[in-house]
């Protein structure tokens, strides 16, 4: 354990990167001017489904300071029209037969000026043929559709996937010999991610070196440097990938989009640097879109306790299959779907279908669909305690996991490292007053108020992963950490990962101060730059403190061994005469002999013992044994207005147990940020499209995300419950909240009309569906 | 009137000159240049921001005669004569204004793209009213979107920041 004063884990350390965001000194890609640089703006295509009969680049070629228009004729040239997406799919990157989607990507303008670019879009002529386009899975699985991917050797109907986890047999036998069966029907519906910061980069290759470094906005650097070797066919030492400062990802800058590949086609075509940075209407109807499942969930019961879960699912595609999960999940990790509850058989079944939408199903602040899965289960639940009369706190614990069966092996074949659900309800339900809350709540009702309390307890699997079952298009998921300590005592640490806004800078700081004994200030965490930090897989699905903290603690502890044996020469004894207290190696039984770490990193380049090799450096790659299983209880109320059918959350109470926490502050912020996307899903954030697949949801007039106003105030509590696995317990948080939080929102809705009979209310619980909901049930006013 | 083309000579600029930061800045400019590619391209102050080209997020938020506008809805010609603050003119002589002290100290930023407007908005709503209750702050800032904090401790800071303004006045 480290003494106080190097402020390692458990520290409200303030943010060492604030210091530049503060002052608008950050440096985001759109930040970044290079000599030469010109700009580049990407025409779309207005039709969801179209056949391309010419285009005619010539006047807008002419316009005084355009530099090139780019095709698809011009891309396949270079055999790039084409690009493999992150689950084995191909995606087109310029259109050369069909657009398969608003929005797609159809030609580039490269000009001096990003006026100028602007300017000659509208000069390009494309004619095109309009086809039938498919909007709905449903629609796009029927006999006779319009086939999107007819360039797709093979390819017949719409058709993705089909995948399947659990024992099938087992679960129907549970179905057979249940006294009650509960059902449920919900769409997850389509919403994004809409990072402040939208996506974009500046490619420059240099015509002399080949040497293509390509800033961009990615969560994931490393994993695109070795795709753009594969894909472009550049050799990979040339490409320098380097993610600086990002305004926001929450699993929007996983993949690679065309607009990338066109960028860095053009600056190796021209010998001059390209910036391209997509606009707000380009984010919201081009790049990876998150949910879109159709869900039918089935939860058997007998005597009270759950004995089986049923689930058989629709996925909404796009119209390439480009979702960012590991290759042997089809639906990600939903099959997470049993949650915190001991459910001896479940059995999964989903089909994926190509629609004429935007591609690229990534996790919005999420472990890879676990989102869709705890909505799933948790709304189940609360249908669950409503048929049976049993109060939905109760019916929870009745059938929570308990803390002796951890490690806990679920249906579906994840064991669950850690945990104690009861103790998160219960310190969840005492800060709410849960029972005083059920006595208003009958109390308001006889006077014709409705409140509502809902609830969800949920679990995640985070922390991708170990390398034998989890990789990215191939790359195996471990993660990496490279420390070097330099002569006085202050060190760099390079990660694999990438922060978008989750204060790596600091928190892993502080995991150095708590193995090593050096101050979060005297640690420089260096990120993004593929040339100059070692191989990882990136930052989302929670996962850079499973893996990469977890290498973090490791590297520490390596160099603190090699501390010692400088210890014990600076003290003229024997190791094993040591003992540590960050920062201090002292003499046992002689507390004041003692030398510090920065006094071992000076002997490191200064004063070595003989045979020693000099310097207090090191690299580590680590591949986590286990994921980790975060978990906690939410609990929301809110009030509903019979006149008009808006609801106001009246109090947000998140109990999380994400193991040991780093930097409580961070942790608390990235549950209050993800409370708030939660909010934003459950009540206005959709994407949706009308009959001709015209996007709806293109810009933030009509995406709707929530500003201070309409956001509630949280109330946090935690409970600890270390990860038995990760070298300091911790299991990460970052996703927790949006995970865990949708179901609780629509719980306490539907908790409010439960009374008389309303079971379900679809996301985006607009009040138009509220009020239609009261009206049908007779409590409209 | 003949028919106007895109591919014309390109249109005639203007000179204009603001204040930017206490500083006088000119520069030939096209009238329908944006006030925040003027400041971030023209002058190179890149801590205003961009999120939505359609005045919906607030990113690029600046003070304008000391009022906040979206500044990709401002022409840069309409700010010829004026004088404009950004998020680089916060910090007088290098100490960092209550604002930003507080910002940091509350937790109120993540990713750091929203901040410049958030704080700035804030330097007026303080200016204004110095001691504002949660509502009236999340009514001032309710034109900007932060898609990190969840909002709570960006209320936090501007009440510490109203706090050691009033006690600094």
């Amino acid at each position: 354990m480290a003494s106080t004063e190097v402020r390692g884990l458990g520290h409200s350390v303030e943010r060492k990167e604030d210091a530049r965001f503060i002052r608008g000194k950050g440096t985001y890609f759109d930040d970044i001017v290079l000599p030469g640089m010109l700009h580049m703006e990407l025409l779309r295509s207005p039709y969801a489904h179209a056949r391309i009969t010419s285009i005619d680049t010539s006047a807008a070629a002419a316009l005084p300071g355009v530099v090139a228009v780019v095709t698809g004729e011009l891309m396949a040239q270079h055999n790039l029209a084409w690009m493999p997406t992150l689950s084995g799919d191909t995606q087109a990157v310029l259109a050369t037969d069909k657009v398969r989607y608003q929005g797609q990507e159809v030609a580039a303008v490269i000009a001096e000026d990003p006026y100028v670019a602007k300017d000659a879009l509208e000069l390009i002529e494309v004619d095109y043929e309009p086809l039938d386009p498919v909007t709905t899975p449903q629609q796009a699985l029927a006999a006779g559709a319009p086939l999107i991917r007819d360039e797709k050797e093979g390819q017949t109907d719409n058709h993705v996937y089909h995948w399947e986890a659990g024992d099938k047999d087992a679960t129907e036998k549970a179905f057979a010999d249940a006294d009650k069966v509960v059902e449920l029907d919900t769409v997850y519906p389509r919403c994004h991610p809409s990072p402040l910061e939208c996506c974009g980069c500046v490619a420059d290759i240099n015509p002399a070196t080949g040497k293509a470094t390509i800033y961009m906005t990615s969560q994931a650097p490393h994993a695109h440097r070795t795709l753009f070797a594969i894909v472009a066919g550049l050799p990979e030492e040339k490409i320098r990938i380097i993610s600086p400062d990002i305004g926001g990802g929450f699993g929007n800058k996983v993949p690679i989009y065309p607009g990338y590949v066109v960028a860095t086609a053009a600056s190796l075509l021209i010998g001059r640097p390209v910036k391209w940075v997509e606009d707000r209407t380009g984010n919201l109807i081009s790049t990876g879109f998150a949910r879109d499942y159709h869900m039918h969930g089935e939860l058997a019961v007998k005597d009270g306790r759950f004995t089986g879960l049923r689930v058989k699912m629709l996925s909404d595609q796009g119209a390439f299959y480009a979702d960012a999960q590991p290759t042997k999940f089809r639906a990600g990790l939903f099959h997470i779907v049993t949650g915190s509850y001991d459910i001896p058989a479940a059995f999964v079944e989903t089909d994926g279908a190509y629609t004429n939408k935007a591609p690229g199903g990534v996790a919005y602040r999420c472990s890879f669909r676990v989102t869709e899965a705890s909505y799933l289960i948790e709304r189940l639940v609360q249908t669950a305690a409503y048929e049976l009369g049993v109060d939905p706190a109760q019916l929870r614990k009745d059938n929570f996991i308990k803390p002796e069966q951890f490690p806990y092996v679920s249906a579906t074949g994840f064991e669950y490292d850690s945990g104690d659900y009861d103790a998160a309800m219960d310190l969840c339900l005492e800060k709410l007053g849960y029972k005083e809350l059920r006595a208003e709540q009958a109390a308001a009702r006889e006077e014709g108020r409705l409140l509502g309390i809902g609830l969800a307890s949920f679990t995640e699997v985070v922390g991708a992963g170990p390398r034998k079952t989890y990789d990215i298009a191939g790359l195996k998921m471990f993660d990496s950490a490279e420390l070097r300590v330099h002569p006085t005592g202050k060190a760099i640490l390079k990660l694999g990962v990438k922060s978008q806004g989750q204060g790596h800078e600091t928190t892993f700081a502080q995991i150095v101060a708590e193995e090593l004994g050096i101050p979060p200030e005297d640690v420089e965490v260096q990120e993004g730059d593929t040339d100059n930090t070692p191989y990882g897989l990136g930052t989302y699905a929670s996962r850079s403190t499973p893996t990469a903290g977890a290498a973090t603690a490791v590297i520490s502890r390596k160099l603190r061994d090699k501390a010692r044996g400088l210890a014990a020469h600076l003290l003229e004894c024997s190791e094993d005469d040591l003992e540590w207290t960050a920062p201090r190696f002292t003499v046992k039984g002689a507390p004041d002999r003692g030398v510090s770490i920065q006094d071992c990193a000076f002997a490191a380049y200064t004063n070595l013992p003989d045979g020693m090799e000099a310097g207090l450096e090191g690299v580590t790659y680590y591949d986590p044994p286990n994921m980790t299983f975060p978990f906690g209880t939410y609990a929301v109320v809110v009030e509903i207005d019979r006149g008009t059918g808006q609801w106001k959350p009246l109090r947000v109470v998140a109990v999380d147990d994400c193991g040991v926490r780093i930097n409580p502050m961070i942790v608390e912020g990235q549950i209050m940020g993800g409370l708030t996307e939660g909010f934003a899903i459950a009540a206005m954030e959709l994407i949706t499209f009308d009959e001709d697949g015209n996007c709806i949801g293109s810009n933030f007039m009509d995406y709707l995300v929530p500003t201070a106003w309409e956001t509630p105030s949280f109330e946090l509590g935690e409970t600890v419950t270390p990860s038995p696995h990760h070298p300091i317990g911790a299991k990460g948080v970052g996703e927790s909240a949006t995970v865990g939080s949708p179901a609780a929102y629509v719980n306490a809705i539907v908790d409010a009309l439960a009374h008389a009979g309303v079971r379900n209310l679809e996301m985006p619980v607009t009040p138009d569906k509220v009020w239609a909901a009261l009206s049908e049930v007779g409590l409209a006013q | 009137m003949s028919e106007t083309t895109l591919s014309a000579a390109p249109p005639a600029t203007r000179q204009i000159t603001v204040q930017v930061n206490g500083e006088a800045r000119s520069a030939e400019v096209e009238p329908r240049l944006l006030l925040v590619h003027f400041l971030r391209q023209t002058l190179g102050l890149t801590g205003t921001h961009v999120g939505c080209d359609t005045t919906s997020c607030g990113a690029c938020t600046v003070l304008l005669d000391g009022v906040p506008v979206k500044s990709c809805t401002v022409l840069a010609v309409q700010a010829d004569g004026r004088t404009v603050q950004t998020v680089e003119g916060l910090a007088a002589g290098g100490a960092l204004h209550p604002i930003q002290q507080a910002f940091h100290e509350q937790h109120g930023l993540q990713c750091g793209y929203c901040t410049p407007g958030m704080m700035l908005t804030s330097v007026a709503l303080l200016a204004e009213n110095p001691d504002p209750s949660e509502e009236e702050i999340r009514w001032a800032i309710s034109g900007q979107i932060c898609r990190c904090t969840g909002y709570q401790n960006i209320v936090k800071a501007v009440q510490q920041a109203g706090a050691a303004l009033r006690e600094g006045s």
